[in-house]
């Protein structure tokens, strides 16, 4: 055991811990730190291990073409992970393999301890709270900011309820919070479809949000945005670390140093290396194949 | 970081139904159906400059009618965005269903003096076909007018959502659903009259139905149906349903991916829509005292949608007045110059579409908004 995987071993047990102390962690049933001999709930998102997401010897090709080769990767709760890899590495195929959009042909993929995220649909997914942001924004655009969050929210979606549907003060907390979290208070009655390409970027983090996600999976959320719209999205994702789990895959660098604590660097399907970004940028090997001398 | 969320900023309670104004003009509209109208046309003198004539009263009867199918048109094309070339047949649906009753309403005063209806004793047939068994009910026949466009409607949609069938596709298929059924009411052996349909009716509940009173009665009925469909209608739009259903218009996809089942709203709404032109139709014979195939005709269909676009798309007062302003002008274009009817409602629906995409509505916005 050397000591890196140590220190990221104890970094997850505190993170953990700061979870059961603000008892956001459904898995109360286990017992705290007791780990030994507990009722295995299934269906239930059981972070004890400290990891989130888990994917191990992941492969997939298409065609022939191994776009994901032996992919393993260990994400921990509230952890912010940011990927970087040269086109083609496997990117936004590992994004489709976690939302259950690709079936991978080998692995293994777990949702905490106990969930085999290969068992379940991609709304099922999706609903268990692995959301996730596409590159090119989709916000309604004929519906006000707060219509647009209002349809995001976490609740029953039949037509029933949506008939006779009423915000109640909790919900109205939630949207509130939500929208000071994505800086769009002041925006709350305009037309989403006039708002700013940032903007737009940024409400759509918040519908996910309002889902009350687990797992972000962000697809290149600066892509064609300013410079100050790119600073103020790093601040919101930091201000999101910790509440949840967030996986960017960016190529803006200066974003991800603002961002990261630990880069995953992918190339033809693999992990190349992993580590703090100074550590993964002076590496030989990501240099050769991503950042260029 | 740490701010604190202000929850006094958001709204509790969706708006009210209709703005101050808004209500001040549905009452106003209200009187007029259900007051104005009738006195001044049973009480006032016919010399008189406030006589509202017959001719008048059968218009505006039959327009409030289309103005009921322009608004479920509205709701199903403007704020869900499924535009439908077949709404016609749901409304001939639902007059036929109406003609049966009253044919049976006849009784023995037709020309044949037979209890069945004149044109099965001119086909020779002995006896009434299965489908005719409920319609001497009147209840039944309520209860029919709403099941039977309402159930096809379910049928077709759940179909054609299903297979995301959309766009183009899916108004092509509702135009040849139309068509096809045209052609089979057209049949004599189905049973509805072939191509005369059903006329010469006499009365209604027993009562006759070519007096005055009576036209006056299904007037201020079909008046306050047309007002109430639209505060239905008027809710649905401020309800979160007709907020998924306008995201539904603008960003299926992405509906879907906030966990909606669409195929549930799309089907729920095409059908309500459908129920609704079926009522419209149900009153509209009565009315006209005629009700054949040709109402199923593709282009009756189409002049729905016509109506819908100029009045202006998904703000449902809209519709109602486009009804008006087309059928009003075809009224009295038909009279005037009954040759450039059909050129003049082509070209009305092109220079809609290409210079006022908002119709009458937008239009109205656009000046009141500039001068403000």
């Amino acid at each position: 055991m050397n000591p890196e995987l140590m220190q990221s071993g104890a970094k997850r047990l505190a993170a953990y811990q700061e979870k059961l102390t603000q008892s956001t962690v459904v898995n109360t049933a286990a017992g705290g730190s007791v780990s030994l001999g507990r009722p295995h709930q299934s269906g239930e998102l059981d972070l004890v291990h400290g990891r989130i997401l888990y994917l191990e010897d992941v492969s997939v090709s298409f065609d022939g073409f191994k776009a994901i080769n032996k992919l393993s990767l260990d994400i921990a709760p509230g952890e912010l992970r940011c990927v970087i890899g040269p086109n083609g590495a496997g990117k936004t195929t590992m994004m489709d393999i976690i939302t259950g959009k690709t079936r991978p042909d080998e692995g293994l993929i777990y949702f905490g301890s106990t969930i085999n995220l290969l068992k379940h649909t991609e709304p099922e997914i999706a609903a268990m709270g692995i959301g996730r942001k596409f590159q090119k924004p989709t916000v309604f655009e004929k519906l006000s900011v707060f219509e647009n969050l209002e349809l995001a929210l976490k609740t029953h979606k039949d037509v029933r309820s949506s008939l006779f549907f009423r915000l109640d003060s909790e919900q109205s907390d939630r949207l509130s919070e939500v929208l000071h979290t994505i800086k769009l208070v002041d925006h709350i009655h305009h037309t989403a479809g006039n708002l700013s390409h940032g903007q737009k970027q940024w409400l759509e983090i918040g519908m996910l949000l309002m889902q009350e996600p687990r797992v972000l999976l962000l697809d290149e959320p600066v892509a064609g945005m300013t410079d100050e719209e790119t600073a103020r999205t790093a601040e919101l994702l930091l201000q999101l670390k910790g509440k949840h789990c967030l996986i960017v895959v960016e190529h803006d660098m200066k974003f991800i140093e603002a961002i990261s604590d630990i880069v995953t660097v992918l190339c033809d399907g693999a992990v190349l290396a992993q580590g703090p970004l100074a550590k993964v940028a002076a590496d030989e090997r990501v240099i050769e194949s991503y950042l260029g001398r | 970081m740490n701010q604190q969320p202000s929850p006094q900023l958001l709204p509790y309670q969706s708006a009210s139904l209709l703005s101050v104004n808004g209500w001040r003009g549905f009452i106003v509209a209200l009187i007029v159906i259900c007051v104005i109208a009738p006195v001044s046309n049973v009480w006032v003198p016919e010399n008189s400059p406030f006589h509202l004539s017959d001719y008048a009263v059968a218009l505006i009867g039959k327009i409030m009618c289309y103005a009921i199918c322009a608004l479920a048109m509205d709701l199903v094309w403007g704020i869900a965005g499924v535009l439908s070339l077949g709404h016609g047949l749901f409304f001939a649906l639902g007059g036929y269903m109406m003609g049966m009753y009253l044919m049976r309403q006849i009784g023995r005063d037709g020309n044949y003096h037979s209890d069945l209806p004149d044109f099965m004793v001119f086909l020779d047939w002995k006896a009434l076909p299965w489908h005719w068994t409920l319609s001497d009910s009147f209840i039944a026949t309520l209860f029919l007018i709403v099941l039977v466009p309402g159930l096809l409607a379910l049928v077709f949609g759940f179909f054609a959502f299903r297979s995301r069938i959309k766009g183009v596709y899916f108004s092509i298929i509702t135009q040849a659903l139309t068509f096809a059924a045209m052609l089979l009411f057209f049949r004599n052996e189905t049973g509805f009259g072939g191509n005369n349909g059903f006329t010469d009716f006499k009365r209604i509940l027993n009562i006759p139905i070519a007096t005055q009173s009576m036209r006056m009665m299904l007037f201020v009925l079909t008046g306050m149906c047309l007002l109430g469909c639209f505060l239905m209608a008027r809710y649905i739009v401020q309800s979160k349903y007709g907020r998924v259903l306008q995201a539904i218009r603008d960003a299926e996809n992405r509906v879907m991916f906030c966990g909606y089942s669409t195929l549930q709203y799309k089907l729920s709404i095409w059908t309500l829509s459908a129920v609704m032109c079926g009522v419209a139709g149900a009153l509209y014979v009565p009315q006209v005292g005629i009700i054949n195939p040709s109402e199923m005709s593709p282009a009756n269909s189409i002049e729905i949608a016509i109506w819908t676009a100029v009045g202006g798309r998904g703000t449902l007062i809209g519709p109602i007045i486009g009804a008006f302003l087309v059928n009003g002008a075809k009224s009295w274009l038909t009279v005037v110059a009954p040759s450039i009817w059909l050129y003049f409602l082509g070209l009305l629906f092109i220079a809609v579409t290409l210079y006022l995409p908002g119709g009458v509505i937008g239009l109205i916005k656009k000046l009141t908004g500039s001068r403000a």
